[in-house]
């Protein structure tokens, strides 16, 4: 139990509906990790039929929105994603996942992919992300950097050093010479976007696509340290793939194709 | 001493019944199953709440429904022995038996004493430490008699305590709690349907049947005098209800019984089975007290056969092997009844000694249980 | 990756012998095999060869030590509230017994990450009672031990009421009428008469309580978030073990695994068998 001399009284959950988006969004979250094994419905061939696309977890809205427009543009496909952790994609594809595309949000785990022979051709970087400093919508305690991060009574979620975002927020902590014990290590960034908004923890590292997907109840406070450890997002066809064609399109569309403005509206940084 | 007057109403059923009981004294409250003897024994110790009605012990109003008035269960001067002991299994002999005097003040090692106390006069020293399970049927039934005894209960409840034995563990319990009963000096009830066990241990009999009293009394008038069907079964009489004019009483539909002792208004006539005789045909000699009647069953009753026979009324015969050889008995058969006139008891039926609330008799009882 | 261990109730051994039905004997074989195969699995897969360097890697006894304890902490948590609210639903008459009977399972039902954000919303710092707590005390539950026994306690107790009041309730009445009659108040009566006759029960509904809370994730990382050496478990170790290292994760579900049937197998034997 943590015990604290005379805290300042905390501010109130400022609605209900804020506090219910982000149990939804935990919910979701955990089930797509839970429930990740779901094959692709068979996976038909020829350029129609099913595309079954493993995403890592940061990409699930701007996915869901690619997806739908992809679907319009490509007739007789239909998507189906498979959104999680990057490394626990990677372990499922390993593990033979009937996959068509990874999406991942990291190089590393797309390279454990391709190191076993898993991809088809080398893997594209098609987005970059950047840390931001999530604090409640308002920014209560006047956050402005990293420095502020270790002031007294200040509570910050990280993600768990085996996560990508964990990865980032470790390098860009020790380039900036910050020391900051978090009170948590969440396991992916929409749990740590989640202590934030539930008011659980005064800040969070997470992505800037991440705050911008939270809407109005989370802000994001830039930091110059982050363009240390920007995160490439590479995409590839896996070698598998039961829809080969459909795959090739589907990167072509989100890598040089329209994809790229609804990744550029949703925060990422498009090369 | 024990005043009560006893009111459950469960649905369609009605417990209302009258109870009183000295120090020292015992009372056997018998009936049929679902008569509500059980429900009576319950109320008393508290475990069933009275609806109406009253409980008084040893000078102590425990119970007063209309002044809304109860006594929890553990706070009455009570002791009970139930039917199949539920002596605690996970304590031995003498710990059930000190669980007692335990609660009601006495530290744990003056407790183990009384309770090693009563083992010993149970004849159980020698069982003290084992559990129940390790106890034959008898041996736990007498722990279960120490164990309500050790509290010096008032009011001593046993419900049914010998049903659980088998016969003859039944015999030697029963001598047993005869001698204990005889030696507590507050008040006892038995509950039971046995008749044996209340002819044995009770001074006294409260017969109830649909939670009313039918028959109070001592061991001598309830068994000469049956009341009810269910009485004159237990104790083997024929028993019929009709009108008396003199040494005539008309009964069932009109058939007229000479009886020795006369008498006027509603009556009951009783008479054992022993009392009749069967013939082939009409007696001549005598005619009173003879009609006819079908034979619909035989039984070895002891070592004599008993013959169930329907006519104008049922009635039970005994008669010897040589007898029935000579008749030939089967079912179906018809034969003349005679019944000897001075074996017949005549008691009048319409002014009861007690509320007479029970059902007039149309047959008669003819089985020892 | 989550388990819910299962533990037998006691088997009696006086059952009949002779021939067993073909139609009983293939489904419960394939059964077995449904519940080992798994297990099977991950030893096949268990990096042996490293096993002793991986085992003690720092953070792996940490993050046992830490279940082990919060999962006992939960139990006992569990054991004085819901041995009580057991008694409650098997023995007292009161309106809305079978409402209150069917919330208690709410937690078996509840996917235990949104256990974890309903927690948080009544013990989080902006909760109703976790913010009283925090202006009154200065106590904050969620990113600390005592979180995780909340969790685990949280989602492990209907496993402890629902044994108990089965016990209860299967429990004969009478002998609590029997203590009644020799003096004994109800809650005497409780403690000498009705918690050592329905002992064998509470001892399985520990047991299974345990180790509910033992393998509990979902609700930990929702509720009191991941910090080795203060609300790290096993259970979340091995998840994010998963995302970089699945070799050291499935070493740590073994660690984890070899524990809890060590502990259980133990306490069976002592408690709840025959």
């Amino acid at each position: 139990m943590t015990l604290r001399p005379r805290p300042r009284p905390g501010s109130r959950p400022r609605t209900a509906r804020g506090l219910l988006a982000a149990l939804a969004a935990l919910v979701l979250t955990v089930t797509a990790c839970g429930d990740a094994t779901r094959p692709g419905a068979g996976g038909g061939s020829g350029s129609g039929g099913d595309l079954t696309v493993f995403a890592a977890a940061s990409l699930t809205d701007v996915f869901t929105t690619i997806g739908r427009d992809f679907e319009a543009a490509t007739p007789g496909v239909r998507v189906t994603f498979n959104f999680a952790g990057s490394s626990a994609l990677a372990t499922q594809i390993d593990q033979g996942a009937p996959a068509d595309v990874l999406a991942s949000a990291a190089p590393e785990p797309m390279r454990t992919v391709t190191d076993a022979g898993n991809a088809d051709g080398s893997p594209t970087v098609f987005a970059r992300n950047q840390l931001v400093i999530a604090v409640p919508e308002g920014n209560p305690r006047g956050v402005t950097g990293l420095a502020d991060l270790t002031a007294p009574g200040m509570k910050v979620a990280l993600c768990a050093a085996q996560v990508p975002c964990g990865t980032a927020a470790r390098s860009v902590l020790d380039a900036a010479g910050v020391h900051l014990t978090p009170v948590t290590l969440e396991q992916d960034v929409r749990s740590a976007l989640a202590k934030v908004r539930l008011g659980e923890v005064d800040a969070a590292l997470v992505y800037r696509t991440d705050v911008r997907a939270a809407d109005a109840e989370v802000d994001g406070v830039g930091f110059p340290e982050s363009s240390g450890a920007v995160n490439d997002y590479p995409i590839v066809v896996l070698r598998n793939a039961p829809n080969l064609t459909a795959a090739r399109a589907f990167v072509a569309y989100v890598a040089t194709g329209p994809g790229r403005a609804a990744l550029a509206a949703a925060g990422f940084q498009v090369p | 001493m024990l005043d009560a007057r006893l009111v459950v109403d469960r649905g369609s059923f009605r417990l209302d019944v009258a109870l009183r009981i000295h120090p020292g004294e015992v009372v056997a409250l018998l009936g049929p199953n679902g008569a509500g003897k059980t429900t009576a024994l319950r109320a008393l110790a508290g475990l069933t709440r009275l609806h109406a009605g009253h409980v008084t012990l040893a000078g102590r109003d425990l119970d007063r429904p209309g002044e809304r008035r109860w006594t929890p269960t553990e706070r009455r001067p009570i002791g009970v022995v139930f039917q199949d002991h539920l002596l605690f299994p996970h304590l031995t002999a003498l710990e059930n038996v000190a669980f007692g005097p335990r609660r009601r003040g006495l530290d744990r090692r003056r407790a183990r004493a009384v309770a090693a106390d009563w083992l010993d006069r149970m004849g159980l020293a020698a069982q003290a430490r084992l559990k129940p399970r390790q106890l034959s049927g008898g041996q736990a039934q007498r722990v279960a008699l120490a164990r309500a005894l050790a509290v010096e209960p008032a009011l001593l409840l046993l419900d049914e305590p010998l049903a659980a034995l088998d016969a003859r563990t039944r015999l030697e319990v029963r001598a047993e709690l005869q001698r204990h009963l005889a030696a507590h000096p507050g008040a006892t009830l038995l509950v039971t349907h046995d008749p044996l066990d209340a002819l044995v241990l009770a001074d006294r009999l409260v017969v109830v049947e649909e939670g009313r009293v039918v028959q109070e009394g001592d061991a001598a008038g309830v068994t000469a005098r049956p009341r009810t069907d269910y009485v004159a079964r237990l104790v083997g009489l024929n028993l019929y209800r009709g009108h008396a004019d003199g040494h005539t009483v008309l009964v069932g539909d009109g058939l007229p019984l000479t009886v020795a002792e006369p008498l006027h208004g509603d009556a009951f006539v009783a008479f054992p089975p022993s009392a009749v005789t069967l013939h082939p045909h009409q007696p001549a000699r005598n005619p009173h007290n003879t009609w006819p009647a079908t034979v619909t069953g035989v039984q070895r009753h002891g070592d004599h056969l008993r013959v169930q026979l329907v006519g104008p009324v049922e009635v039970a015969a005994d008669v010897t092997p040589a007898a029935a050889a000579h008749l030939r008995l089967a079912p179906g058969q018809p034969l003349w009844v005679a019944v000897r006139v001075d074996e017949t008891r005549s008691y009048p039926a319409g002014i009861d000694e007690r509320r007479s609330t029970s059902p007039p008799v149309t047959r008669q009882g003819r089985q020892e249980p | 990756m989550r388990r819910v261990e299962t533990t037998t109730r006691p088997v009696r051994r006086s059952g009949r012998t002779g021939r067993v039905p073909v139609a009983l004997l293939a489904p419960a074989v394939l059964g077995l095999l449904f519940l080992v195969l798994p297990l099977a699995g991950l030893l096949a897969r268990t990096p042996w060869n490293t096993l002793p360097q991986r085992l003690t890697a720092p953070g792996v006894l940490t993050a046992l030590r830490l279940s082990v304890q919060t999962a006992t902490l939960a139990t006992l948590l569990c054991l004085v509230l819901g041995v009580p609210l057991a008694w409650l639903l098997a023995r007292v008459e009161f309106p809305g017994r079978r409402l209150v009977r069917a919330l208690v399972t709410v937690p078996l039902v509840l996917p235990p990450v949104v256990g974890g954000v309903a927690l948080l919303l009544v013990f989080g710092r902006r909760g109703v009672v976790g913010g009283w707590l925090d202006a009154t005390f200065g106590i904050t539950l969620p990113f600390t031990t005592a979180g995780v026994v909340l969790a685990e306690a949280f989602v492990a107790m209907p496993f402890l009421v629902v044994a108990v009041e089965g016990a209860l309730r299967s429990a004969d009445v009478r002998y609590e009428e029997a203590a009644a009659t020799l003096g004994a108040g109800r809650w005497t009566t409780f403690t000498h008469v009705t918690l050592p006759l329905v002992g064998p029960g509470i001892a399985a509904g520990a047991v299974l309580c345990w180790a509910r809370a033992l393998g509990e994730f979902g609700a930990t990382i929702t509720f009191a978030g991941n910090f080795p050496g203060r609300t790290q478990t096993m259970p979340l170790a091995v998840y994010l073990a998963l995302e970089t290292d699945p070799q050291a994760a499935i070493v740590l579900s073994l660690v984890l695994l070899a524990v809890s049937v060590a502990i259980l197998a133990s306490l069976r034997d002592r408690w709840v068998g025959t």
